[in-house]
Protein backbone atom coordinates (compact mmCIF):
# COMPACT_ATOMS: atom_id res chain seq x y z
CA UNK A 1 0.00 0.00 0.00
CA UNK A 2 1.32 3.43 -0.91
CA UNK A 3 1.92 5.95 1.86
CA UNK A 4 -1.20 7.95 2.65
CA UNK A 5 -0.51 11.55 1.65
CA UNK A 6 -3.76 13.53 1.74
CA UNK A 7 -1.77 16.78 1.62
CA UNK A 8 -0.59 16.42 -1.99
CA UNK A 9 -3.56 18.35 -3.36
CA UNK A 10 -2.69 21.62 -1.56
CA UNK A 11 -1.28 24.16 -4.04
CA UNK A 12 2.06 25.92 -3.58
CA UNK A 13 2.90 23.72 -0.61
CA UNK A 14 5.40 20.91 -0.08
CA UNK A 15 4.90 18.94 3.11
CA UNK A 16 8.26 17.82 4.50
CA UNK A 17 7.54 14.13 4.86
CA UNK A 18 9.79 11.09 5.12
CA UNK A 19 10.26 10.91 1.35
CA UNK A 20 11.34 14.55 1.19
CA UNK A 21 13.57 14.05 4.23
CA UNK A 22 15.31 11.11 2.55
CA UNK A 23 15.84 13.11 -0.65
CA UNK A 24 17.07 16.18 1.18
CA UNK A 25 19.10 14.58 3.94
CA UNK A 26 22.51 15.99 2.99
CA UNK A 27 21.08 19.33 1.81
CA UNK A 28 19.48 19.83 5.21
CA UNK A 29 22.51 18.58 7.14
CA UNK A 30 24.70 21.02 5.17
CA UNK A 31 22.30 23.87 5.99
CA UNK A 32 22.28 22.92 9.66
CA UNK A 33 26.08 23.04 9.77
CA UNK A 34 25.69 26.82 9.35
CA UNK A 35 24.57 27.05 12.98
CA UNK A 36 28.28 27.39 13.77
CA UNK A 37 29.78 30.82 13.17
CA UNK A 38 33.06 29.28 11.95
CA UNK A 39 31.17 27.30 9.30
CA UNK A 40 29.24 30.38 8.20
CA UNK A 41 32.57 32.11 7.66
CA UNK A 42 34.02 29.21 5.70
CA UNK A 43 30.89 28.90 3.54
CA UNK A 44 30.84 32.62 2.80
CA UNK A 45 34.54 32.62 1.91
CA UNK A 46 34.24 29.79 -0.66
CA UNK A 47 30.76 28.40 -1.28
CA UNK A 48 31.81 25.80 -3.86
CA UNK A 49 34.53 24.35 -1.68
CA UNK A 50 32.22 24.18 1.31
CA UNK A 51 29.38 22.58 -0.69
CA UNK A 52 31.78 20.00 -2.10
CA UNK A 53 32.33 18.70 1.44
CA UNK A 54 28.72 17.42 1.37
CA UNK A 55 27.46 14.48 -0.70
CA UNK A 56 24.64 16.55 -2.22
CA UNK A 57 23.45 16.26 -5.81
CA UNK A 58 24.59 18.77 -8.42
CA UNK A 59 21.02 20.07 -8.63
CA UNK A 60 20.91 20.66 -4.88
CA UNK A 61 24.23 22.53 -4.93
CA UNK A 62 23.07 24.66 -7.85
CA UNK A 63 19.83 25.52 -6.06
CA UNK A 64 21.87 26.61 -3.02
CA UNK A 65 24.21 28.72 -5.15
CA UNK A 66 21.22 30.38 -6.83
CA UNK A 67 19.41 30.77 -3.49
CA UNK A 68 16.38 29.23 -5.17
CA UNK A 69 14.42 28.27 -2.07
CA UNK A 70 11.49 26.79 -3.97
CA UNK A 71 13.89 24.50 -5.82
CA UNK A 72 15.70 23.61 -2.57
CA UNK A 73 12.37 22.65 -1.03
CA UNK A 74 11.42 20.62 -4.09
CA UNK A 75 14.76 18.78 -3.75
CA UNK A 76 14.07 17.81 -0.14
CA UNK A 77 14.96 20.92 1.85
CA UNK A 78 12.96 22.04 4.85
CA UNK A 79 12.53 25.71 5.63
CA UNK A 80 13.89 25.50 9.19
CA UNK A 81 17.13 23.99 7.91
CA UNK A 82 17.32 26.24 4.84
CA UNK A 83 16.73 29.37 6.93
CA UNK A 84 20.31 28.99 8.17
CA UNK A 85 21.51 29.73 4.63
CA UNK A 86 19.41 32.90 4.66
CA UNK A 87 20.74 33.78 8.10
CA UNK A 88 24.28 33.42 6.76
CA UNK A 89 23.33 35.86 4.00
CA UNK A 90 22.06 38.31 6.64
CA UNK A 91 18.40 37.83 5.67
CA UNK A 92 15.40 37.57 7.97
CA UNK A 93 12.45 35.19 7.63
CA UNK A 94 10.30 37.69 5.70
CA UNK A 95 13.05 38.12 3.12
CA UNK A 96 13.66 34.38 2.82
CA UNK A 97 9.97 33.46 2.71
CA UNK A 98 8.90 36.19 0.28
CA UNK A 99 11.58 35.05 -2.20
CA UNK A 100 9.43 31.95 -2.79
CA UNK A 101 6.39 34.01 -3.80
CA UNK A 102 5.58 36.48 -6.56
CA UNK A 103 6.04 39.33 -4.05
CA UNK A 104 9.24 41.05 -2.99
CA UNK A 105 9.86 41.52 0.75
CA UNK A 106 8.21 44.96 0.86
CA UNK A 107 5.07 43.79 -0.95
CA UNK A 108 4.98 40.65 1.19
CA UNK A 109 5.15 42.74 4.37
CA UNK A 110 2.30 44.92 3.08
CA UNK A 111 0.26 41.80 2.32
CA UNK A 112 0.86 40.49 5.85
CA UNK A 113 -0.12 43.81 7.43
CA UNK A 114 -3.26 43.66 5.29
CA UNK A 115 -4.18 40.30 6.84
CA UNK A 116 -1.98 37.89 4.89
CA UNK A 117 -2.71 35.65 1.92
CA UNK A 118 -6.33 34.53 1.98
CA UNK A 119 -7.05 30.81 2.03
CA UNK A 120 -9.84 31.45 -0.48
CA UNK A 121 -8.76 30.11 -3.85
CA UNK A 122 -5.63 28.62 -2.25
CA UNK A 123 -6.90 25.37 -0.71
CA UNK A 124 -6.89 22.88 -3.60
CA UNK A 125 -4.65 22.29 -6.59
CA UNK A 126 -7.56 22.62 -9.02
CA UNK A 127 -8.12 26.19 -7.80
CA UNK A 128 -4.72 27.16 -9.18
CA UNK A 129 -5.10 25.49 -12.55
CA UNK A 130 -5.13 28.01 -15.35
CA UNK A 131 -4.22 30.83 -12.97
CA UNK A 132 -0.44 30.43 -12.74
CA UNK B 1 2.01 17.74 46.26
CA UNK B 2 2.69 19.47 42.98
CA UNK B 3 -0.30 21.03 41.30
CA UNK B 4 -1.10 22.33 37.82
CA UNK B 5 -2.57 25.79 38.30
CA UNK B 6 -2.90 27.16 34.77
CA UNK B 7 -2.18 26.61 31.11
CA UNK B 8 -0.78 29.28 28.82
CA UNK B 9 -0.93 29.25 25.03
CA UNK B 10 1.20 31.46 22.84
CA UNK B 11 2.75 31.81 19.41
CA UNK B 12 6.55 31.71 19.42
CA UNK B 13 7.41 33.77 16.32
CA UNK B 14 11.19 34.47 16.21
CA UNK B 15 10.64 38.08 15.12
CA UNK B 16 8.84 38.81 18.41
CA UNK B 17 12.03 37.85 20.25
CA UNK B 18 14.12 39.90 17.84
CA UNK B 19 11.87 42.93 18.39
CA UNK B 20 12.53 42.68 22.14
CA UNK B 21 16.26 41.97 21.74
CA UNK B 22 16.68 45.01 19.46
CA UNK B 23 14.38 47.27 21.49
CA UNK B 24 11.81 47.72 18.70
CA UNK B 25 8.68 46.94 20.71
CA UNK B 26 7.41 50.54 20.68
CA UNK B 27 7.73 50.90 16.90
CA UNK B 28 4.34 51.23 15.13
CA UNK B 29 4.58 47.71 13.66
CA UNK B 30 5.01 46.06 17.08
CA UNK B 31 3.39 48.47 19.55
CA UNK B 32 -0.18 47.08 19.25
CA UNK B 33 1.06 43.51 19.71
CA UNK B 34 3.06 44.31 22.83
CA UNK B 35 0.18 46.37 24.22
CA UNK B 36 -1.93 43.25 23.73
CA UNK B 37 0.60 41.24 25.75
CA UNK B 38 0.39 43.59 28.76
CA UNK B 39 -2.57 41.90 30.53
CA UNK B 40 -0.87 38.51 30.14
CA UNK B 41 2.36 39.86 31.63
CA UNK B 42 0.49 41.41 34.55
CA UNK B 43 -1.30 38.15 35.21
CA UNK B 44 1.98 36.24 34.99
CA UNK B 45 3.74 38.64 37.38
CA UNK B 46 1.02 37.86 39.95
CA UNK B 47 0.93 34.13 39.17
CA UNK B 48 4.54 33.16 38.46
CA UNK B 49 4.79 29.38 38.91
CA UNK B 50 7.69 27.37 40.30
CA UNK B 51 7.99 25.35 37.10
CA UNK B 52 6.71 25.63 33.54
CA UNK B 53 6.39 22.49 31.45
CA UNK B 54 7.01 24.23 28.14
CA UNK B 55 5.71 22.41 25.07
CA UNK B 56 7.33 23.54 21.83
CA UNK B 57 8.91 22.19 18.68
CA UNK B 58 12.54 22.27 17.77
CA UNK B 59 13.18 24.09 14.47
CA UNK B 60 16.23 22.11 13.31
CA UNK B 61 18.42 23.42 16.12
CA UNK B 62 18.61 20.72 18.81
CA UNK B 63 17.82 17.83 16.48
CA UNK B 64 19.26 17.43 13.00
CA UNK B 65 17.83 14.89 10.56
CA UNK B 66 20.08 12.29 12.19
CA UNK B 67 17.23 11.68 14.61
CA UNK B 68 13.86 13.28 15.04
CA UNK B 69 12.11 12.24 18.26
CA UNK B 70 8.32 12.51 18.21
CA UNK B 71 8.15 13.52 21.88
CA UNK B 72 11.35 14.51 23.73
CA UNK B 73 11.65 15.51 27.38
CA UNK B 74 14.52 17.66 28.65
CA UNK B 75 16.23 16.15 31.70
CA UNK B 76 18.92 18.78 32.31
CA UNK B 77 19.64 21.36 34.99
CA UNK B 78 20.28 23.99 32.31
CA UNK B 79 19.61 24.61 28.60
CA UNK B 80 21.53 27.18 26.54
CA UNK B 81 19.83 29.39 23.92
CA UNK B 82 20.68 28.03 20.44
CA UNK B 83 22.55 29.86 17.69
CA UNK B 84 19.98 29.41 14.92
CA UNK B 85 22.23 31.02 12.32
CA UNK B 86 21.90 34.65 13.42
CA UNK B 87 23.86 34.19 16.68
CA UNK B 88 22.28 33.10 19.98
CA UNK B 89 19.58 35.34 21.48
CA UNK B 90 20.89 37.53 24.32
CA UNK B 91 18.62 35.91 26.89
CA UNK B 92 19.44 34.04 30.12
CA UNK B 93 20.03 30.29 30.08
CA UNK B 94 16.92 28.24 30.81
CA UNK B 95 17.14 26.55 34.19
CA UNK B 96 15.65 23.07 34.32
CA UNK B 97 14.14 20.94 37.07
CA UNK B 98 15.82 17.52 36.73
CA UNK B 99 13.88 15.92 39.60
CA UNK B 100 10.50 16.82 38.12
CA UNK B 101 11.74 15.77 34.65
CA UNK B 102 12.74 12.38 36.05
CA UNK B 103 9.38 11.99 37.76
CA UNK B 104 7.48 12.89 34.58
CA UNK B 105 9.58 10.39 32.62
CA UNK B 106 8.88 7.60 35.12
CA UNK B 107 5.18 8.36 35.17
CA UNK B 108 4.44 9.17 31.52
CA UNK B 109 6.57 6.43 29.92
CA UNK B 110 4.96 3.87 32.21
CA UNK B 111 1.63 5.09 30.84
CA UNK B 112 2.86 4.03 27.39
CA UNK B 113 4.06 7.37 26.02
CA UNK B 114 7.48 6.63 24.57
CA UNK B 115 9.26 9.87 25.41
CA UNK B 116 12.84 10.34 24.26
CA UNK B 117 14.88 11.57 27.23
CA UNK B 118 17.37 14.28 26.30
CA UNK B 119 20.20 15.17 28.65
CA UNK B 120 21.91 17.76 26.49
CA UNK B 121 20.16 20.13 24.13
CA UNK B 122 20.14 23.80 23.21
CA UNK B 123 16.72 25.48 23.18
CA UNK B 124 15.62 27.60 20.25
CA UNK B 125 13.07 30.39 19.77
CA UNK B 126 10.26 27.88 20.36
CA UNK B 127 11.26 27.92 24.03
CA UNK B 128 12.89 31.31 24.57
CA UNK B 129 10.35 33.51 22.76
CA UNK B 130 7.42 32.38 24.95
CA UNK B 131 9.56 33.11 28.03
CA UNK B 132 10.32 36.59 26.66
CA UNK B 133 6.67 37.21 25.84
CA UNK B 134 5.51 36.25 29.33
CA UNK B 135 8.39 37.52 31.48
CA UNK B 136 9.98 40.37 29.51
CA UNK B 137 13.72 40.84 29.89
CA UNK B 138 14.81 39.76 33.39
CA UNK B 139 18.45 38.96 34.23
CA UNK B 140 17.34 35.39 35.01
CA UNK B 141 14.06 33.61 34.20
CA UNK B 142 11.86 33.65 37.31
CA UNK B 143 11.00 29.93 37.23
CA UNK B 144 12.38 26.56 36.22
CA UNK B 145 11.43 25.02 32.87
CA UNK B 146 10.91 21.42 31.82
CA UNK B 147 11.09 21.39 28.00
CA UNK B 148 8.74 19.00 26.20
CA UNK B 149 9.66 18.98 22.53
CA UNK B 150 7.18 17.76 19.91
CA UNK B 151 8.07 16.95 16.31
CA UNK B 152 5.83 18.96 13.98
CA UNK B 153 8.47 19.44 11.27
CA UNK B 154 9.01 16.02 9.69
CA UNK B 155 5.83 14.15 8.74
CA UNK B 156 4.25 12.07 10.09
CA UNK B 157 3.75 14.19 13.21
CA UNK B 158 1.68 13.16 16.23
CA UNK B 159 -2.08 13.57 16.02
CA UNK B 160 -4.08 16.13 17.96
CA UNK B 161 -5.64 13.23 19.87
CA UNK B 162 -2.21 11.92 20.89
CA UNK B 163 -1.18 15.40 22.05
CA UNK B 164 -4.34 15.78 24.16
CA UNK B 165 -3.76 12.35 25.75
CA UNK B 166 -0.14 13.27 26.49
CA UNK B 167 -1.44 16.31 28.34
CA UNK B 168 -3.70 14.08 30.43
CA UNK B 169 -0.76 11.81 31.30
CA UNK B 170 1.32 14.87 32.12
CA UNK B 171 -1.30 16.05 34.61
CA UNK B 172 -1.29 12.69 36.38
CA UNK B 173 2.50 12.81 36.50
CA UNK B 174 2.66 16.29 37.99
CA UNK B 175 -0.07 15.56 40.54
CA UNK B 176 1.83 12.53 41.81
CA UNK B 177 5.03 14.48 42.48
CA UNK B 178 5.62 14.78 46.23
CA UNK B 179 7.14 18.24 46.49
CA UNK B 180 4.79 21.24 46.71
CA UNK B 181 5.20 22.93 43.35
CA UNK B 182 3.05 25.36 41.41
CA UNK B 183 3.27 24.09 37.82
CA UNK B 184 1.96 25.62 34.60
CA UNK B 185 1.84 23.92 31.22
CA UNK B 186 2.47 26.12 28.20
CA UNK B 187 1.50 25.08 24.69
CA UNK B 188 3.25 27.14 22.03
CA UNK B 189 3.44 27.71 18.28
CA UNK B 190 1.06 28.81 15.53
CA UNK B 191 -1.29 30.35 14.72
CA UNK B 192 -1.87 30.20 10.96
CA UNK B 193 1.30 30.63 8.92
CA UNK B 194 3.11 29.14 5.96
CA UNK B 195 6.83 29.75 5.50
CA UNK B 196 7.43 27.92 2.23
CA UNK B 197 6.43 27.78 -1.40
CA UNK B 198 4.32 30.10 -3.56
CA UNK B 199 1.46 29.91 -1.01
CA UNK B 200 3.69 31.39 1.75
CA UNK B 201 2.08 34.15 3.77
CA UNK B 202 -1.23 32.33 4.21
CA UNK B 203 -3.28 33.58 7.16
CA UNK B 204 -6.75 32.29 8.01
CA UNK B 205 -8.31 34.55 10.62
CA UNK B 206 -11.75 32.86 10.83
CA UNK B 207 -10.09 29.46 11.26
CA UNK B 208 -7.71 30.80 13.96
CA UNK B 209 -10.54 32.44 15.89
CA UNK B 210 -12.54 29.25 15.74
CA UNK B 211 -9.50 27.33 17.01
CA UNK B 212 -9.21 29.71 19.99
CA UNK B 213 -12.86 29.12 20.79
CA UNK B 214 -12.72 25.37 20.34
CA UNK B 215 -9.56 24.73 22.31
CA UNK B 216 -11.30 26.31 25.28
CA UNK B 217 -14.80 24.89 24.90
CA UNK B 218 -14.44 21.78 22.73
CA UNK B 219 -10.92 20.40 23.14
CA UNK B 220 -12.04 16.84 22.40
CA UNK B 221 -13.56 17.98 19.13
CA UNK B 222 -10.48 19.97 18.20
CA UNK B 223 -8.28 16.98 19.01
CA UNK B 224 -10.06 14.96 16.31
CA UNK B 225 -9.18 17.46 13.55
CA UNK B 226 -6.86 15.83 11.00
CA UNK B 227 -3.42 17.22 10.11
CA UNK B 228 -4.41 17.92 6.55
CA UNK B 229 -7.03 20.42 7.71
CA UNK B 230 -4.39 22.35 9.66
CA UNK B 231 -2.10 22.42 6.62
CA UNK B 232 -4.82 23.34 4.13
CA UNK B 233 -6.58 25.92 6.32
CA UNK B 234 -3.81 27.28 8.58
CA UNK B 235 -0.71 26.78 6.43
CA UNK B 236 2.07 24.20 6.45
CA UNK B 237 3.52 25.62 9.69
CA UNK B 238 0.08 26.10 11.26
CA UNK B 239 0.34 22.44 12.26
CA UNK B 240 2.29 23.70 15.30
CA UNK B 241 -1.11 24.34 16.90
CA UNK B 242 -1.47 20.65 17.80
CA UNK B 243 1.00 21.40 20.59
CA UNK B 244 -1.61 23.59 22.29
CA UNK B 245 -3.60 20.40 22.83
CA UNK B 246 -0.89 19.03 25.15
CA UNK B 247 -1.40 21.98 27.49
CA UNK B 248 -5.18 21.79 27.16
CA UNK B 249 -5.13 18.06 27.97
CA UNK B 250 -3.49 18.86 31.31
CA UNK B 251 -6.49 20.86 32.57
CA UNK B 252 -8.82 19.50 35.25
CA UNK B 253 -11.96 19.25 33.11
CA UNK B 254 -10.31 16.58 30.98
CA UNK B 255 -9.73 14.55 34.16
CA UNK B 256 -13.33 14.83 35.37
CA UNK B 257 -12.91 18.18 37.15
CA UNK B 258 -14.36 21.62 36.59
CA UNK B 259 -13.90 23.78 33.51
CA UNK B 260 -10.96 26.20 33.41
CA UNK B 261 -11.44 29.96 33.65
CA UNK B 262 -10.37 32.08 30.68
CA UNK B 263 -8.45 35.07 31.99
CA UNK B 264 -6.89 36.35 28.76
CA UNK B 265 -7.34 36.00 25.01
CA UNK B 266 -5.40 37.81 22.26
CA UNK B 267 -5.39 37.54 18.48
CA UNK B 268 -3.21 39.74 16.28
CA UNK B 269 -2.07 39.75 12.64
CA UNK B 270 0.76 39.84 11.76
CA UNK B 271 4.14 39.28 13.35
CA UNK B 272 6.53 38.65 10.48
CA UNK B 273 4.77 35.88 8.47
CA UNK B 274 2.48 34.71 11.25
CA UNK B 275 -0.84 35.20 13.01
CA UNK B 276 -0.32 35.59 16.75
CA UNK B 277 -2.54 34.06 19.40
CA UNK B 278 -2.40 33.98 23.17
CA UNK B 279 -4.63 32.43 25.84
CA UNK B 280 -4.44 31.94 29.59
CA UNK B 281 -6.67 29.39 31.28
CA UNK B 282 -6.68 29.06 35.06
CA UNK B 283 -7.32 25.52 36.20
CA UNK B 284 -10.49 24.76 38.16
CA UNK B 285 -9.81 24.84 41.90
CA UNK B 286 -9.25 21.40 43.36
CA UNK B 287 -12.33 20.08 45.13
CA UNK B 288 -11.88 20.27 48.93
CA UNK B 289 -10.86 17.00 50.60
CA UNK B 290 -13.89 15.02 51.67
CA UNK B 291 -14.73 15.51 55.33
CA UNK B 292 -15.24 12.00 56.60
CA UNK B 293 -15.85 13.16 60.19
CA UNK B 294 -19.37 14.31 59.31
CA UNK B 295 -22.16 11.75 59.30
Amino acid sequence: MALDKPYLDIPGTTVFDTDQAAKGYHLNQFAMSLMKAANRERFTADEDAYLDEWPMTGEQKRAVRERDYNRMIELGGNIYFLAKIGATDGLNYVQIVSSMTTNDAAAHTEMMIGGGRSPDGNRYLHEWEGHR
Amino acid sequence: MAQITASVYTSHVPAIGVAMDLDKTSEPYYAPLFAGYEPAREWMAANTPDVVVLVFNDHANAFSLEMVPTFALGMSAQYEPADEGWGARPVPPVVGHPALSAHIAHSVIREDFDLTLVHDMPVDHGCTVPLSIMFGQPGAWPCAVVPLVVNVVQYPVPSGRRCLELGRALRRAVESYDEDLDVQVWGTGGMSHQLQGPRAGLINQPWDRQFLERIINDPEGQASVEHVEYVREAGSEGIELVMWLVARGAMADLAGGGAPTEVHRLYHVPASNTAVGQLILEDAPASPPRDDTQP
